[in-house]
C-alpha cells in the first residue's frame, strides 16, 4: 500500500528504517582510531562480591592487563609467574599452529570443513586456564583453545576432523564438533546459542548438589542475537546461578559486522545490566586481561555471588570457515588495523619484556609445535582421512539414536547393510 | 502453465541464478515485497541466492538481520500484518526450529484466529537436504513438520523452472508459505552418484529459464516421465535420483515430481496410481512420520482398489543425518532399485 496514504497529516518527517553498515567495506581503508581504548590502570576491580548495580561501568569500560608496549599494570593484573605464561603462550602457539594446519588439510580436501580462531586464541586458552580443571565448558564451535588448554590429547582432535575410525564420535559429527567429558567440554551442536541455557542448567544442578564447580559458556556477539542466550540470562539471573557467560565479540558474524546483533547501540558486556548480573567488558586480545576477568568471575560464581557476562572484544582475523570468503565484505587489511595486536604476539612481548622469554625460544618453540602437530596428523592421517574409504563399521549408524535399539531401527540397519554388500560385495570391509 | 503476460527471453539458469531472478522480479514489480535474513545483504547470501538484490533494490528492501531465527519469522508476520510482503531466508532448514513457535503458532494461524482480519503473505525460503557433507545440522529434511502445521503451504522446487514459478506464485500467495530449496541439486541435477561428476544445469531443458515473470501455480504437480509400469511419488532432489535409477533398469515407470506438498495434487496422484496400479514413494527425509506416510496413506485411502501392491516407501533413515556415513544414509540407487524391483514383482 503507499506509504503516502496513512502517513498523518503532520510536520513530522516520514519515518525511516535504519539498516545498520559497517564501517568499512571491500576497497576501503580501515582506520580504528576513534575506538576508546581505556589506559590500562585506569579500571577499578571491585570485590568480587560487589552487587551488579554498583559496577555497571565496566559494561561500557575495557578490562586490561597488557599495554601495548608489553607491561602488565593496573589493578587486573593476575600476576601469573613466568612459568604460567609461558604454558599460556606454549597453549595459544599450539593453537595457532593446529588451526594452521587442519586450514590446510580442509584445503587439500583430506575433511570437509573448518574452523581458525585466529586472533582469539587468549578467549578459549587464558579463560581456561583461569577456571579449576572440573569446572565445565560449554563452548561454540571457535573454542579448540579449551580442549588444548586441557592437554586433550591432538591427535583426538584430528581424528574427529578427519571422521576417520580413530574418531570416538564415529564420524557422525561435522569436523571441529568434538566432544570431551572428561576435559568439562560440552558436545558442540551446530545450532547457535544452544548451549546458553545448557550451561546454566548444568550451573543450577551443580548448586543444587551442594558441588564446588561451576559453569561456563562461550557465544560470539552475533549469536548472542538468538532467543537461547536470553533465555539463559532469564535463568542465570533468577537462580543466582554459578555460570560464566562469554561473549567473543570478534565483530563479524559470517558477513554480518556486530552492529545486526545490536552493536551499534551499546555494548554486548551491556546485556548483563538490564538482567541484573555482573557485566565485564574486557580485551579480548589481551590474555592477561581474559584471565584476570575470568579468575574474577570463577571466584565471584564459586562464592555464590552469581553469574557474570563477560564481552572479550576481539577480532575474527580469518573466515568464519573453510567455507566463508571474508574478502567479499571486509576490507582485506581490516584485521592488521584492529587496533589490539595479536594475543600471541602480546604476550610474548610481555615475556621479552620481562627477560623470561627471547626470539630463539619463540622460534624453537613454533618449529617444535609445528612439527609435534605434523607428526601427529601422520598418524591421524593413518586412520583415515574423510572421503576416502569408509572408516566406521555401517551399523554405528544406528547406535546411540537410543540407549537400546527399537525394532523399526534394527529393521532399517538390516536393510542399509544389505545395501551395502549389494553395493560393495559381501567381503568388503570399512578401512 | 506460463501465465500470458510473461512471454519474455529466457536465459540460462541454474537454480540459485532462478531463485535470485524470481525475487529480483518481485522486488521489482511489488513495492511491498521485502528480502533478509542472516547474510543476505551486502554479501548475497551464503549460497549466493540473494546475490547483487541489496544493490539494487536498496538496503531496505533486501537486508541482514540478526542471528535469531524466531525474530526473523516473527517480524516477518508483524511486516505482513502492516501489508508487507516478506520474503524471509533461514540461512539452513536446519535453523528454523527456533522459529518454529512464530510460524506454527503465529504466522499459520493467523488468518483463522483473526477470520482474516490479519493475514501473513510471507513465504520463508530455506536451503534443505542432504548430500554436501554438512553433518546433522547442515543436512535435514523438515517439510513433513511443515506440512504437519495447519495453514502453511509447502513447497519444493526441483529445477531451475519450477524454482522461479514456484516462488514467484509463493510471493503472491496471502498466506505464509515454507519454500524448500533442495541445494544439493543448486548447481546441477544429482543422478544419485555421488562419485561420477555434477552435471550443470545447462545441459538440462529445465534451466531456460524466462527473465521476467511467470508463475508455476501452487498445488500443481509435473509428470517428469509418462510410464505404465508404476507410479513414483518424488520432489527436489530425489526427482532426478529417481529418474536416474529409473532409465539405467528400463522400468516403465511414471514419475510425478509433487512440487507442492501442501496443498498436493491429489488428482494427479489418483490419476496415475489409477493408472499404473503401483506406487512408490521416495524422499530423504527420515522415514517415521515422514511426508511419505501422508502419501502412502491417500494413495491407499483413493487407489485400494486398483492398487496391484502395497505402496512402498524409500527414505532416508530415522536417525541423525551422518557425517561421513552420509552415502550410506542417502536413500541412493541401491535403495531405490531394491524397491523398483520389489514393488514390480508383487
Amino acid at each position: 500500500m503507499p506509504e503516502t496514504d496513512r502517513r498523518p497529516a503532520t510536520n513530522l518527517p516520514p519515518l525511516s528504517l535504519h539498516i545498520p553498515e559497517p564501517r568499512y567495506r571491500p576497497g576501503d581503508t580501515p582506520d580504528f582510531g576513534d575506538i576508546v581504548v581505556p589506559a590500562v590502570d585506569a579500571t577499578p576491580r571491585p570485590s568480587e562480591a560487589t552487587k551488579p548495580d554498583a559496577m555497571r561501568d565496566l559494561c561500557y569500560g575495557l578490562v586490561r592487563v597488557l599495554d601495548f608496549d608489553g607491561q602488565a599494570k593496573g589493578h587486573w593484573d593476575p600476576k601469573l609467574s613466568p612459568e604460567r605464561l609461558r604454558t599460556m603462550l606454549r597453549y595459544m602457539m599450539l593453537v595457532r599452529a593446529f588451526d594452521d594446519r587442519m586450514f590446510r588439510a580442509q584445503r587439500q580436501g583430506k575433511t570437509s570443513f573448518y574452523m581458525k580462531c585466529t586472533g582469539e586464541e587468549a578467549t578459549s586458552v587464558a579463560s581456561t586456564m583461569a577456571l579449576d580443571r572440573g569446572d565445565m565448558c560449554f563452548p561454540s564451535y571457535r573454542q579448540q583453545g579449551i580442549l588444548i588448554a586441557r592437554d586433550y590429547p591432538l591427535i583426538q582432535m584430528m581424528n574427529q576432523i578427519y571422521s576417520n575410525r580413530g574418531d570416538h564420535l564415529l564420524g557422525r559429527q561435522l569436523p571441529i564438533m568434538y566432544s570431551a567429558p572428561e576435559q568439562g567440554f560440552f558436545s558442540v551442536s551446530g545450532n547457535l546459542a544452544t548451549q546458553y541455557p545448557q550451561a546454566v542448567g548444568w550451573a543450577m544442578a551443580s548448586a543444587s548438589k551442594g558441588d564446588s564447580r561451576i559453569a561456563t559458556v562461550w557465544c560470539g556477539e552475533g549469536s548472542s542475537a538468538e532467543g537461547d542466550f536470553h533465555s539463559a540470562l532469564t535463568f542465570a539471573t533468577v537462580y543466582n546461578a554459578p555460570v560464566i557467560f562469554n561473549v567473543v565479540n570478534n565483530q563479524w558474524a559470517i558477513s554480518s559486522f556486530s552492529g545486526f546483533a545490536g552493536g551499534e547501540r551499546t555494548t554486548f558486556a551491556a546485556r548483563a545490566v538490564g538482567y541484573g548480573i555482573a557485566g565485564l567488558r574486557i580485551d579480548g586480545n589481551d590474555p592477561l586481561a581474559v584471565y584476570a576477568a575470568t579468575q574474577w568471575a570463577a571466584d565471584r560464581a564459586r562464592t555464590n555471588n552469581g553469574p557474570t557476562l563477560i564481552e572479550h572484544f576481539t577480532y575474527r582475523s580469518e573466515g568464519h570457515s573453510t567455507s566463508d570468503d571474508p574478502s567479499a565484505y571486509r576490507p582485506a587489511d581490516e584485521a592488521s588495523a584492529w587496533p589490539f595486536g595479536d594475543p600471541i604476539a602480546r604476550l610474548r612481548e610481555h615475556l621479552e619484556t620481562l627477560g623470561e622469554w627471547d626470539a630463539d625460544r619463540h622460534e624453537a618453540q613454533r618449529t617444535e609445535l609445528e612439527e609435534l602437530v605434523k607428526t601427529t596428523q601422520k598418524q591421524s592421517e593413518k586412520l583415515g582421512i574423510l572421503g576416502h574409504g569408509m572408516h566406521q563399521p555401517f551399523e554405528t549408524m544406528f547406535q546411540d539414536v537410543f540407549e537400546d535399539m527399537p525394532w523399526h531401527l534394527q529393521e532399517q540397519c538390516t536393510q542399509m547393510l544389505a545395501e551395502q554388500e549389494a553395493k560393495f560385495g559381501p567381503d568388503w570391509k570399512p578401512e | 502453465m506460463m501465465s500470458a503476460d510473461t512471454q519474455t527471453a529466457t536465459k540460462t539458469m541454474n537454480m540459485i541464478e532462478a531463485i535470485n531472478s524470481a525475487m529480483d522480479v518481485m522486488l521489482e514489480r511489488d513495492s511491498n515485497v521485502v528480502v533478509m535474513g542472516e547474510d543476505v545483504g551486502f554479501f548475497g547470501g551464503v549460497f549466493r541466492a540473494t546475490a547483487g538484490l541489496q544493490k539494487k533494490h536498496g538496503k531496505t528492501r533486501v537486508f541482514d538481520t540478526p542471528i535469531n531465527e524466531c525474530g526473523i519469522i516473527g517480524v516477518a508476520v508483524g511486516m505482513g500484518a502492516y501489508g508487507l510482503r516478506p520474503v524471509p531466508e533461514i540461512q539452513f532448514a536446519d535453523y528454523i526450529y527456533p522459529g518454529l513457535d512464530q510460524l506454527v503458532s503465529e504466522a499459520a494461524r493467523l488468518r483463522y484466529r483473526s477470520a482474516a482480519d490479519f493475514i501473513c503473505p510471507m513465504t520463508v525460503r530455506t536451503p534443505f537436504g542432504g548430500g554436501i557433507f554438512g553433518g546433522q545440522t547442515h543436512s535435514q529434511s523438515p517439510e513433513s513438520i511443515m506440512t504437519h502445521i495447519c495453514g502453511v503451504k509447502t513447497v519444493i522446487p526441483s529445477n531451475p523452472y519450477d524454482a522461479k514459478g514456484l516462488l514467484i506464485a509463493s510471493i503472491e500467495d496471502n498466506d505464509p508459505v515454507v519454500f524448500l530449496e533442495p541445494k544439493r541439486i543448486y548447481n546441477g541435477p544429482f543422478s544419485g552418484y555421488y562419485d561420477r561428476p555434477v552435471e550443470p544445469w545447462s545441459k538440462h531443458a529445465a534451466s531456460a529459464v524466462p527473465e521476467g515473470h511467470y508463475r508455476i501455480e501452487l498445488g500443481k504437480a509435473a509428470t517428469v516421465r509418462e510410464g505404465e509400469a508404476l507410479t513414483v511419488l518424488a520432489y527436489g532432489t530425489m526427482v532426478h535420483v529417481v529418474k536416474t535409477i529409473v532409465e539405467e533398469l528400463k522400468v516403465d515407470a511414471e514419475i510425478i515430481d509433487l512440487r507442492t506438498l501442501l496443498p498436493l495434487d491429489i488428482d494427479a496422484i489418483e490419476a496415475s496410481v489409477k493408472k499404473t496400479g503401483r506406487c512408490l514413494v521416495v524422499h530423504e527425509a527420515t522415514r517415521t512420520s515422514g511426508f511419505g506416510a501422508e502419501l502412502a496413506a491417500l494413495v491407499q485411502e483413493r487407489c485400494f482398489y486398483h492398487l496391484e501392491a502395497p505402496v512402498e516407501r524409500v527414505t532416508g533413515f530415522d536417525t541423525p543425518y551422518p557425517h561421513s556415513l552420509e552415502w550410506a544414509y542417502f536413500p541412493g540407487p541401491v535403495r531405490i532399485a531394491t524397491a523398483l524391483t520389489k514393488i514390480l514383482k508383487d
